[in-house]
């Protein structure tokens, strides 16, 4: 009886094990296929594109001949968007993140709001690039301009943002802020000495991957009238005379490197194909040297703070 | 030195009065009716089981509970010498914190250094020179008696140093604002023996400059530091009297149950 028992208990566990490791088996297939597609992929862009990168590559502007082209236009069309949609969406998505997580009441209309923020994440970027068409581009006249680009990203990646700094403002302890508030600190610096500081690595990161997602967007720019065939730069930041700074080039039009890829691979020639993997590569390069930055700074905060 | 026993008959000089205190969380009633004096340059101790309110009712007196919504209170608490009521609406809880320091039942630094720990209540107040700075945090260190062990890195990091060094350093963070009555929320219950021995020689030391409130779990403790002890039990205030009048001679039944370990 006593042995018959303990030989049916040897066997469930058996059993149990079998799934265990069948589960594990299941998962390392999962992953190893995800990973390998996605290799293979990254492969053929390198194939295809590195023989093609230059410096005339990325100091070229756009041209009737594939050998001719670059991506000037397009790589500094990106950069100056990007530096609009930062400048706009980091204040703005930080302020409401801490907003949210340290002033806001908890009541019927924040978690309305709170959930109106993840419906927004969830939007898919045309129907943004559709919404800034309508308002910033017609209603408020600012053309198919570089600022418009910015405020269109901006729109797409707070919600990122915000989600990101409530994350991260949430996983500092209450008993932080009450030591804060305990020698008579208010509530803002409290914020300021504190909550921010100390939150700062998950904020970066956050930053940098919604940063690093608005890059690659490609949809909504084109909704708003983005250019795809531009051979001149937008008006310097810099000019010799009083105020030296400018935001002449805020109004001007653009391309960013996704459109330019998406131009170049609907043309017949197949050296446009080719021109358009080496710009995909460069794309990849700077969202992966975003990514490096991002994993850097969350290394960098979490090893000096702990709880 | 005045013989304490004589002020056991008579009047003690009250630095802080609870005038039927009572405390809501939302529609919880935590503290009922709670009527105590807090005597000046004395440790009082809150004893009684958990969940009996000593910690609310600590709480009350940096107006701790307003950080949160849905608290209420009702009743007083007079702070002497100018008698005005911190509970009252119109004073601001930051004068109250400002007035009334507090350390908590966990250490709780800031992953600042332990310089700009103890200097952190100076700067909210906008005192930024240096030389003032300095002058103040070496002072606090030295009243919270961890001077000696830091001195040599004022600017390393606090997370580095042991539990009861932390406490330490807590206290005089709270003390670096001259405050003029220190609340200590179980500030041992996280130590070890030795260092809960070391923080209690220092509440002894600190009874001489300021008055002390103290909730402790451990009768012990509440019997080797306090002058005076209150019971408390469901929110209510049972016994108050001199600790040692508490700890022989209590005059209630469920003063006596409790110390002596028939339940808690």
């Amino acid at each position: 009886m006593e042995k018959n028992h303990l030989l049916e208990l040897h066997k469930l566990i058996r059993k149990h094990k079998l799934y265990d490791n069948l589960f594990a088996i299941f998962g390392l297939i999962a992953l190893f296929s995800a990973l390998f597609i996605l290799f293979v992929l990254i492969l053929d862009l390198v194939n295809t594109g590195y023989p093609r990168i230059s410096q005339t590559f990325l100091t070229n502007f756009p041209s009737r001949f594939p050998e001719k082209a670059g991506v000037l236009s397009a790589g500094v069309g990106s950069i100056l968007v990007m530096l609009v949609t930062a400048f706009i969406a980091i204040p703005i998505g930080v302020a409401a993140g801490v907003y949210l997580e340290e002033y806001a009441r908890k009541n019927w209309f924040t978690a309305l709001i709170e959930i109106n923020i993840t419906n927004l994440a969830g939007v898919p970027s045309i129907v943004f690039g559709l919404m800034a068409l309508g308002v910033f581009v017609y209603k408020f006249g600012l053309g198919s301009s570089i600022l418009t680009a910015g405020l269109t990203l901006s729109l797409l990646i707070l919600p990122i943002i915000i989600t990101a700094t409530r994350e991260a403002i949430r996983t500092i302890p209450g008993h932080i802020r009450e030591a804060s508030m305990a020698v008579g600190a208010t509530k803002w610096q409290t914020v300021k000495h504190h909550v921010l500081p100390y939150s700062m690595g998950g904020i970066l990161t956050g930053i940098v991957i919604a940063l690093s997602r608005a890059i690659g967007e490609t949809a909504p720019l084109i909704t708003i009238g983005a250019l795809t065939f531009i051979a001149f730069l937008p008006h310097p930041p810099f000019i010799p005379e009083a105020p030296y700074i400018s935001f002449q080039w805020t109004m001007d039009a653009f391309t960013v490197l996704p459109i330019q890829m998406f131009n170049w691979i609907s043309r017949p020639q197949k050296e446009f194909h080719v021109n358009a993997a080496a710009a995909g590569l460069i794309l990849l390069s700077l969202t992966l040297a975003m990514n490096a930055i991002a994993i850097f700074i969350r290394y960098h905060f979490r090893k000096r703070i702990k709880w | 030195m005045v013989d304490k026993r004589i002020m056991l008959t008579k009047e003690l000089t009250a630095k802080a009065e609870s005038k039927n205190l009572s405390f809501f969380y939302g529609k919880t009633q935590a503290l009922k009716n709670i009527s105590l004096k807090i005597a000046e340059k004395n440790v009082t101790a809150l004893i009684g089981p958990s969940g009996c309110g000593k910690t609310t009712y600590l709480r009350c007196f940096n107006r701790m509970h307003d950080l949160y919504p849905g608290n209420r209170y009702e009743g007083e608490i007079c702070l002497s010498p100018q008698n005005i009521n911190i509970l009252d609406k119109s004073i601001d809880p930051l004068e109250v914190r400002m007035r009334i320091g507090m350390v908590f039942q966990k250490p709780n630094p800031f992953p600042k250094s332990i310089y700009e720990n103890v200097a952190y209540g100076l700067r909210v107040r906008g005192i930024s020179r240096r030389s003032v700075l300095d002058e103040k945090v070496e002072q606090a260190l030295r009243g919270a008696a961890i001077w000696d062990e830091v001195k040599d890195r004022l600017h390393s990091l606090a997370f580095n140093l042991s539990g009861g060094q932390l406490q330490r350093i807590c206290i005089a963070r709270a003390l670096a604002n001259d405050p003029e009555i220190l609340l200590f929320d179980e500030p041992t219950s996280a130590l070890d023996p030795t260092a809960t021995a070391r923080i209690e020689e220092l509440v002894t030391e600190l009874k001489e400059r300021v008055t002390i409130i103290i909730v402790t779990h451990n009768m012990q403790q509440a019997g080797r530091v306090s002058d005076y002890t209150a019971f408390m039990y469901l929110g209510e205030l049972v016994e108050f009297d001199r600790t040692e009048k508490i700890f022989t001679t209590p005059s209630k039944k469920l003063t006596e149950d409790y110390i002596t370990g028939r339940f808690g």
